[in-house]
């Protein structure tokens, strides 16, 4: 059984313990801990149940690479499911609970999945499904999402913060092995910036693990050394807990970072941004299982993990300890079993000749080394209690028999080579490490045609320290005199082995496990190669290897090395799957950092936001605007309030906020030809003083936008937009300025939150703004369409006399900063002439009376100017402007196209907007034909009846005629095309 | 006007980093080199490179694009240096505008004013980097802002309509105990 060793442990401090709970249970272990090396060291051998077959799991691993031992931890909102044990710190009060079990870990029902094995063989769930439909969500799901699964997803919203951050330096490393923190060094030394980034809580875990001596110092030593050197440097960040999750294209590395110091207001994670002038990945290569019957046994273990646990936490994985490799660096394991005073049965090596220095060593110390041999069969179910050994070139005949409680394992080592694929690097084979390495001769390319990254040490396949050091120096710009000086063993490269023994019948293949979070065996790779899947995209797919949270870093390369043999081709050729980011599985909301809540998306707000408020204004977002609706007062409907502010327009005077509309400043000597250009109308004609309507068109010929231009000045013009089009529009200008017409001397500005505006519309506006101002602003002195500079209520303003409503009506733009004063003296200057401020429902439905569009709602991108009836607004004798060519295709100039009419229904109602207008006859779908759709349609409060607007196939030649409409959810709708304009049809009131 | 109107209140939040709202006025001038160095002299300014803003006698030019200069000065200036330039620059194609209303201008004081900005702008901020007249253009969050450098401080502009926003932002980034040391 599992335990803690007296003594020892470098990353624990026994001076500070901590209690925890795991399912329930109250627990203990040190400052230091991880969950996984504290349940161990607990006697906690089994830590959660597999995906498929519900099998017993232990820790296979040590760090972020454990398939096995996934945990949620912390509960309700805080819950967090598929986490790592060997990830998680230990910290006073963390709750935990195991996974995919039931009732308990102890005793899992769905376990007996596992007796169905042979039921469920690779492409089950492709060869199921292919039952009848139904099947799927009566059965299938609801009962297979049940058996299979892992954590569930918390379903309250997390309470925590994340942040975000940039960062810049000379050189990034990504990985703080003793390879990193040397690279960093050299760089530093010759003043660099530099970036560390170190997955773990400690830098140099595996050399200071494994005793390495750098220096004539133990790496221990040499360690602290370095690190406090590096820590002092300002221009030196030494990450911990920070996995790089991606290098992108560009040479951008992405890294999530978990926050572990830090008081309240601190975020949990952080996600950084970095861009470094050079990347140097020193990302360590993960040690690979062997595919043995039984290898997922709790209690076997990688036997490098084995030793973190040993000599980094003090924990044992048992009393006896059965060691299988293909490699001499398992013999470290060997050494640190002996030292903690763990019994070593048996060494059982693959290869069929032993004779490195390390295996040397371990035979000194008595232990015996059974060379060729391998494991044929684990005794034990829910955990290890012995080995029966064979022959690996062999059948799996039984040679001998070890009594155990545990075993390391090791099948070699593949370079963690994540990070130079993701932006496109490629990897060779080499044959002496059967290992994917990078290729240097093909690296991930910059903008600049140069490799993003560089790698080095066990990353880049070589094993030795020494031979990790050199090249991190050398990465780092340094010299030989650089070089750190290390004693090391010389090493024998292992021999691969992919299925261990290698003629193991099918029951044997069947129990080896090559993913262990999925559940994928050796039969299933084999089955999937006899069943035709020679790509190893497509057999990953169809097994699902490589496809659990873990992604496959344990067992890829042994799947490959499997369906490689079954395919009878080299693994070169074969090829491996695609590597993509994130490395490890990224916390959704770092992603999002601040963005959530109030700062989710940025609110535009008006100048005045504030006084709307205080009226009780209902909002409407407009894009990213929030404009009041109405102003309901006393308990009233918003229809009640929309109504009351279209009868104050019109019979009296209303005040409205008009802000987001669209304020562009053109100016220079070629403006008046740049906005003829522009606009469809002739803008340089516009007399000083004088405002016009005008539209524009895309390229194609569809109506983009429409608005007033006022001529400010001889060179000078003032361009309204609607509210959602001010910046589109602003940056369409200057798009065809720096392209297109780079030469005409012509600036603009968007002056939109330069000045708000207000509308003072209706029959008493005069008589009110008068009050507020010494301009002349009688009917002879500022006619309709037309506009003047002055002050009005003691602020410096524009008033511009046109009219949305119909009514007469003044637009008053005036500083941002001085709207509030020109909005109070406005109101307290109407007091007695009952002024009322209305919104855009008001605003729409006084449009909509007088058959004034909307860019949006009559229009939709596919709609000209003369389907809206604004021919009139095209200057077709112009030599060019925006849309002339496409206004001339066969298509905008068919007569059966969709024209802009009114609507009243024949009982007063008001039409359902949207609504199609029907045609008789079918379609080739069946469905039935439409000649018409309403745009826009309201109740008109004046004349007490449903107004519409349509677009209707020859609409204006139909006058009179009755239309259907169908209602969705039944029923018919009838309605007479009647003429645009509903109220006021002269245009008398806007030009008293 | 010898004053304007905050838009955020005036907004003070003291964190890690103080951000707070201040008022100075701005005005915006495009034109060629030409139209700027002769704006720019007749205010006591030299002509600023690429990304810089350069002091003088209490206002200050900034670059913003290769034919757009921020100026910024006291509130109570801006009608008369209007005034003046648009009759140093008569018969020179140039535009001139008080902007000052349609920007929120935030002032970032204490030593990690850099760090804090670093969680928002996708720019580098090392002393070295961005030291002293340094000016840059870039997307804070979802919104586009610039900054520079003033003494020990820095301002930052955003649109008057996301100010709410810039400086929520801002102020969340800034909370005590999200210190990062990315400068220390």
């Amino acid at each position: 059984m599992s335990h803690r060793l007296p003594s020892g442990g470098l990353f624990i401090d026994r001076s500070s313990p901590l209690e925890f709970r795991f399912d329930g249970k109250t627990r203990s272990g040190f400052a230091g801990d991880t969950l996984a090396s504290a349940l161990l060291a607990a006697g906690q051998g089994v830590m959660g149940r597999s995906f498929k077959y519900h099998r017993p799991r232990g820790p296979l691993a040590s760090g972020a690479e454990e398939p096995n031992a996934l945990v949620t931890l912390g509960r309700d909102a805080r819950a967090e499911p598929n986490i790592a044990a060997t990830r998680a710190a230990l910290a006073e009060g963390l709750e935990a609970a195991s996974q995919n079990r039931w009732p308990s870990l102890a005793c899992d029902i769905g376990a007996v999945n596992g007796l169905f094995a042979r039921l469920l063989p690779a492409g089950f769930y492709y060869k199921t499904f292919m039952a009848p439909r139904a099947g799927w969500h009566r059965l299938f799901e609801p009962v297979i999402r049940r058996a299979a699964g892992l954590g569930k997803a918390p379903t309250q919203a997390d309470p925590d913060r994340y942040e975000q951050i940039h960062a810049f330096c000379d050189l990034l490393v990504v990985g703080g092995g003793a390879a990193g923190l040397q690279a960093a060094m050299v760089a530093a030394r010759a003043g660099q910036r530099v970036i560390v980034l170190e997955q773990g809580a400690h830098l140099m875990a595996r050399s200071r693990v494994d005793g390495a001596e750098i220096d004539g110092l133990s790496a221990e030593v040499w360690h602290d050394r370095t690190a406090a050197a590096l820590d002092q440097r300002p221009d030196v960040q030494l990450r911990r807990n920070t996995v790089a999750l991606g290098l992108y294209d560009h040479g951008l590395v992405l890294a999530e970072e978990t926050v572990t110091e830090g008081a309240k207001g601190a975020p949990r994670k952080r996600l950084w941004r970095i861009r470094a002038g050079r990347v140097v990945l020193a990302t360590g290569a993960q040690e690979r299982p062997l595919a043995f019957a039984g290898n997922d046994v709790p209690g076997v273990m990688l036997a490098s993990a084995m030793r973190d646990y040993l000599t980094g936490w003090a924990v044992a994985p048992g009393r006896q300890v059965v060691v299988v490799t293909n490699n001499d660096d398992a013999y470290r394991t060997v050494l640190a079993l002996h030292c903690a005073g763990i019994a070593v049965p048996a060494v059982l090596d693959a290869r069929a000749q032993v004779t490195g220095a390390l295996p040397a060593q371990v035979r000194a110390l008595g232990i015996p080394v059974l060379a060729g041999q391998g494991i044929a069969q684990v005794l034990g179910r829910g955990r290890v209690m012995g080995v029966r050994t064979c022959h690996q070139a062999g059948d799996g005949t039984v040679t001998g028999e070890f009594a155990c409680d545990a075993i390391a394992m090791s099948g070699g080592w593949s370079p963690n080579v994540h990070l130079w694929s993701h932006s496109g690097g490629k990897l060779r084979w080499d044959m002496v490490q059967a290992q994917f390495t990078p290729d240097p001769e093909r690296p991930p390319t910059g903008a600049g045609g140069g490799p993003l990254a560089v790698v080095v040490g066990a990353a880049n396949g070589t094993a030795s320290l020494a031979g990790a050091l050199r090249e991190a120096v050398l990465a780092a710009g340094g010299t030989d005199a650089d070089l750190p000086e290390v004693t090391e063993p010389d090493e024998h490269p292992p021999e691969p082995v992919w299925i261990m023994p290698a003629g193991a019948p099918p029951s044997a293949r069947a129990k080896m496990f090559l993913d262990f979070q999925n559940d994928v065996t050796v039969a299933d790779v084999q089955l999937a190669a006899r069943e035709g899947y020679v790509s190893v995209e497509h057999a990953k797919r169809y097994t699902t290897l490589g496809m659990a949270t873990d992604q496959g870093k344990l067992g890829n390369i042994n799947g490959l090395g499997v369906l490689a043999d079954a395919l009878g081709a080299p693994i070169p050729q074969v090829g491996t799957t695609t590597f993509r980011p994130p490395y490890l599985p990224a916390t959704l909301g770092v992603l999002a950092g601040e963005a959530r809540g109030a700062l989710f998306q940025p609110l535009r707000r008006l100048p005045l936001h504030t006084q709307h408020q205080g009226l009780g204004a209902e909002w409407e977002p407009v894009g990213q605007w929030r404009r009041p609706t109405t102003y309901p007062r006393g308990g009233e409907s918003t229809l009640q309030a929309t109504n009351r502010e279209v009868l104050a327009v019109r019979g009296a005077v209303g005040l409205c906020d008009a802000s987001t509309l669209g304020k562009i400043l053109v100016k220079g000597p070629d403006a008046g030809r740049f906005l003829d250009m522009i606009y469809t109308g002739r803008i340089s004609a516009i007399p000083l003083g004088r405002c016009r309507y005008g539209l524009i068109c895309t390229e194609q010929g569809f109506l983009s936008d429409d608005g007033v231009v006022v001529r400010l000045a001889e060179d000078e013009w003032l361009c309204h937009t609607t509210s959602g089009g001010a910046a589109r529009i602003h940056a369409m200008m200057e798009d065809w300025l720096q392209t297109e017409w780079f030469d005409w001397q012509v600036y603009i500005l968007d002056q939109t939150e330069q000045f708000g505006q207000l509308v003072l519309a209706g029959p008493r506006a005069r008589q009110v703004l008068a009050a507020v101002t010494d301009l002349d602003v009688s009917a002879k002195a500022l006619p309709f369409m037309t506009s003047v500079a002055g002050e009005v209520a003691g602020v410096a303003a524009r008033v511009h006399r046109i009219s949305f409503s119909g009514e007469l009506s003044y637009e008053i733009a005036v500083p941002a900063g001085d709207t509030g004063r020109l909005w109070d003296a406005r109101l307290a200057a109407g007091g007695d002439a009952g002024i009322t401020p209305y919104g855009t429902h008001a605003l729409h439905v006084l449009r909509a009376e007088k058959g004034f569009i909307v860019v949006g709602d009559e229009s939709d991108g596919t709609v000209t100017p003369q389907d809206l009836g604004l021919g009139w607004a095209v200057a077709a004798g112009k030599a060019d402007f925006l849309g002339k060519r496409g206004l001339q295709r066969v298509a905008l100039q068919d007569p059966d196209r969709w024209r802009l009419v009114g609507l009243e229904a024949t009982d007063g109602a008001v039409l359902p907007e949207g609504a199609y207008i029907a045609a008789p006859g079918r379609n080739a779908a069946g469905q039935g034909n439409v000649q018409g759709r309403v745009t826009s349609s309201y109740w008109s409060p004046v004349l007490r009846r449903g107004i519409a607007l349509a677009l209707l196939r020859h609409g204006p030649d139909r006058m009179g005629e009755v239309v259907e409409l169908p209602l969705i959810g039944g029923g018919v709708a009838m309605a007479r095309v009647v003429a645009i304009c509903a109220y006021d049809p002269d245009g008398v009131r806007q030009h008293v | 006007m010898s004053e304007r109107e905050y838009v955020l209140g005036g907004a003070d939040y003291r964190g890690y980093v103080r951000i707070h709202e201040v008022t100075p006025g701005l005005v915006l001038l495009r034109g060629d080199a030409a139209v700027q160095a002769l704006a720019l002299a007749e205010l006591g300014l030299a002509v600023p490179a690429q990304r810089r803003m350069i002091a003088a006698g209490g206002r200050m030019a900034g670059w913003m694009a290769p034919d757009e200069i921020l100026l910024v000065l006291p509130v109570a200036e801006v009608a008369a240096v209007l005034a003046r330039l648009a009759l140093a620059l008569v018969g020179r194609h140039h535009l001139l505008a008080d902007i000052s209303d349609s920007r929120v201008v935030l002032r970032l004081e204490g030593p990690r004013w850099r760090e804090v900005l670093a969680k928002a702008v996708p720019v580098d901020l090392a002393p070295a980097v961005f030291g002293a007249g340094e000016l840059r253009r870039a997307p804070a969050g979802q919104v586009p802002v610039a900054f520079w450098t003033e003494g020990d401080d820095a301002v930052l502009i955003a649109m008057r309509s996301v100010a709410g926003y810039v400086f929520d932002l801002l102020s969340v980034l800034a909370r005590p105990g999200a210190e990062v040391g990315l400068f220390d």
